[in-house]
């Protein structure tokens, strides 16, 4: 837009950026104190608004579901659920599913958008790190409690014991373990790392010596020195391009807990990369659901601009695209492969006696999303985007019931069918883990310095650096 | 080593990033070597003005990652051939394509780590007390706005008076001592 004359009709929207024609990644008028000051302000002020208490106590009042549900659980073993024979997998294997993917967002986010230098995602990263890393707890929950003697859950690891019993590594349920804790670990690792220099501005800002002691801690004494701040940036890159095979990897590993078993509508080589698309779906679906609440409770509009909502919807558009070519090849390959079973499989999927479940998940998951993401007025409508994010998150959830219940229940042999219902304290540990995930983010937002205010300073048009000692506006002024 | 007394170093602060690029440039040339650049956001041409381009971060995590996979590999063989072998539907003790899969993640997993904390080790991290900190400026700024230049004392170039006139024909905000 270089040739912009007389002509041509004024922008109106001063958030509009007039050189693109896009939303403005920040909000014009910012400088390197102001934006420190907006976001450590949050965590550094005295006067904690009574919403974040209100909200701190629903989301732990909910995740108490978790510590009831899971204590009857341990005094009375996994027949308090739903799961039986031929439904042997229920609620937990779907809520695993569910909350992990929810969790990749966070990754891709900052690693795979670094990698592709999408600077626009520096707003957003943290948040969604913390988001990722809080739904890997959630979805850690299910796997343990689900092995029936929890207690002994750490079987799964492979150390020197003295009954000489070591794991199997030929089983997807190994290869669950290595990705899911690696994930974790990396997650957290990745998470710290990129707080490190935020915690040392939080340290020198901090007026309260408890504050001081707290964040100095965590700093290491971090002091912006070039030398490492280049380290830093050297390992934040290496992080980035590690993170993203492995976000990659942990979902098509979970796919493989499905499509490594010999069931029509799990035995299916489409899965990794339709489950990896899938939790990308669902994991910005909920990076909305959080950003939306709080640009507004914290007034960070500046920061986290239309176009970053605009940009997660177009994520969801094309990630939903990708899902949606998923479930039509389900259903072509249940007619191609010419196997009575499949198309049994996905006849009994579409019209059998949990046939709603199906429809369902096309009305949230393909028709209302990705019917409407395509007109940029409704991708910057934020009560639009929260109440879909909601809704494609529905969605997500019943893709997974879909796949491990309807798949399930009516197998190879007639006189084995049964059904799957759920019981109340399935339920309520699914309702719980909510409660422990809102808990866990209030948290955070209270705590931690929400948005990387490093990586916003380096946003800004300060960081222009000229030759000849001056900065940039004078050299621009002189020029004109 | 024997006890620090004394100056650590003169401490210039400067408001834009161009003014410490410039000022650390003309530092150099001059023929100081022992300085630091303290910034509040990585500033790369504050690096190159001091010569400082690789570093062994991705050495250190390149040899995490190879231990990761060997580890992982080596591990899974031992178990499942010799340890505790197990006929599962007469697959082959030496499964190898299915090892492959937690190696994979234990790659990550300790390249991950060794990037990471290969990092702060070399950074020398963590570190609560430094020189710097002691500078009344220092924590006022540099993790916020202000752009620092240290010619630290150690450097043979260094004298109070002349380094001190050297660094206030920048325009610099303050050039304080710095104190061990």
């Amino acid at each position: 837009m270089a040739t912009k004359g007389p002509m041509q009709d004024p922008i109106v929207d001063p958030r509009i950026d007039p050189r693109t024609g896009e939303y403005a990644v920040i909000a014009p008028g910012h400088n390197f104190k102001s934006v420190t000051q907006k976001i450590a302000g949050i965590v550094l002020t005295s006067n904690t608004p009574l919403g974040w208490f209100f909200g701190l106590m629903v989301g732990g009042g909910v995740a108490m579901g978790v510590v009831i549900g899971c204590t009857w659980l341990f005094l009375k073993g996994v027949g308090i659920w739903g799961v039986t024979i031929p439904g042997a997998w229920g609620f937990a294997i779907i809520n695993f599913v569910w909350w992990i993917g929810i969790g990749h967002a966070g990754t891709l986010i900052s690693a795979i958008l670094l990698l592709f230098k999408q600077t626009w995602r520096n707003s957003i990263n943290r948040f969604a790190e913390a988001m990722t890393i809080f739904a890997v707890v959630c979805a850690g929950t299910f796997p343990l409690i689900h092995v029936g003697r929890p207690w002994l859950a750490y079987w799964l690891f492979p150390y020197p014991n003295t009954m000489n019993v070591w794991p199997q590594f030929r089983s997807p349920l190994a290869w669950d373990v290595f990705a899911v804790s690696t994930y974790a670990t990396i997650s957290i690792v990745f998470w710290y790392v990129g707080m490190i220099p935020d915690f040392g501005t939080l340290r020198d800002r901090a007026t309260m010596p408890a504050a001081k002691y707290f964040y100095g801690m965590l700093s290491m004494g971090w002091r912006g020195s070039t030398r490492h701040w280049i380290r830093y940036e050297s390992a934040s890159l290496l992080l980035a391009g590690l993170s993203t095979p492995l976000v990659l990897s942990v979902h098509t590993v979970i796919s493989f807990d499905f499509a490594v078993a010999a069931l029509a509508g799990w035995h299916t080589t489409i899965f990794p990369p339709y489950f990896v698309a899938g939790a990308i779906y669902s994991g910005f679906a909920m990076v909305i659901t959080l950003a939306i609440p709080i640009r507004k409770f914290y007034h960070l509009e500046d920061l986290v601009t239309l176009r970053h909502l605009d940009n997660m919807a177009k994520v969801m558009l094309g990630t939903g695209l990708i899902v949606a070519y998923g479930y039509g090849m389900e259903v072509f390959m249940a007619w191609y492969s010419a196997s009575h079973w499949e198309f049994f499989m996905m006849w009994n999927r579409m019209f059998g006696p949990m046939g709603w479940a199906y429809w369902v998940l096309i009305l949230t998951n393909i028709t209302i999303p990705l019917t409407t993401l395509w007109s940029r007025k409704l991708r910057v409508n934020v009560t639009y985007l929260f109440i879909l994010s909601f809704i494609i998150n529905t969605g997500m959830w019943f893709e997974r019931f879909v796949i491990v219940v309807t798949s399930l229940y009516r197998d190879y042999l007639p006189s084995s069918w049964g059904t799957y219902r759920a019981t109340k304290w399935d339920y309520m540990i699914y309702v719980g883990t909510m409660g422990l995930f809102t808990f866990l983010f209030f948290l955070f937002v209270r705590f931690l310095p929400m948005i990387p205010m490093s990586e916003i300073r380096m946003m800004l048009p300060q960081t222009k650096v000229t030759h000849g000692g001056k900065n940039a506006e004078t050299v621009s002024e002189e020029s004109a | 080593m024997p006890p620090r007394e004394g100056i650590y170093g003169l401490l210039a602060e400067f408001n834009t990033p161009s003014e410490l690029v410039y000022a650390t440039e003309q530092a150099r040339h001059a023929g100081y070597r022992r300085m630091e650049c303290y910034t509040p956001y990585p500033v790369e041409e504050a690096a190159e003005a001091l010569h400082f381009h690789t570093t062994r971060v991705p050495l250190v995590c390149l040899l995490g990652g190879l231990m990761g996979v060997t580890t992982a590999f080596l591990m899974e063989t031992w178990i499942n051939v010799w340890a505790y072998p197990l006929n599962i539907a007469g697959r082959p003790l030496f499964s190898w394509p299915a090892f492959i899969i937690p190696a994979y993640e234990w790659t990550i997993l300790f390249a991950g780590l060794s990037a990471a904390f290969g990092m702060l080790a070399l950074n020398g991290l963590p570190q609560l007390y430094h020189p710097v900190f002691n500078a009344p400026n220092f924590r006022n700024g540099a993790t916020t706005d202000k752009f620092f230049l240290c010619l630290e004392a150690a450097d043979p170039m260094f004298s109070l008076d002349g380094t001190r006139t050297f660094l206030e024909q920048f325009p610099a905000i303050s050039v304080v001592e710095v104190d061990h």
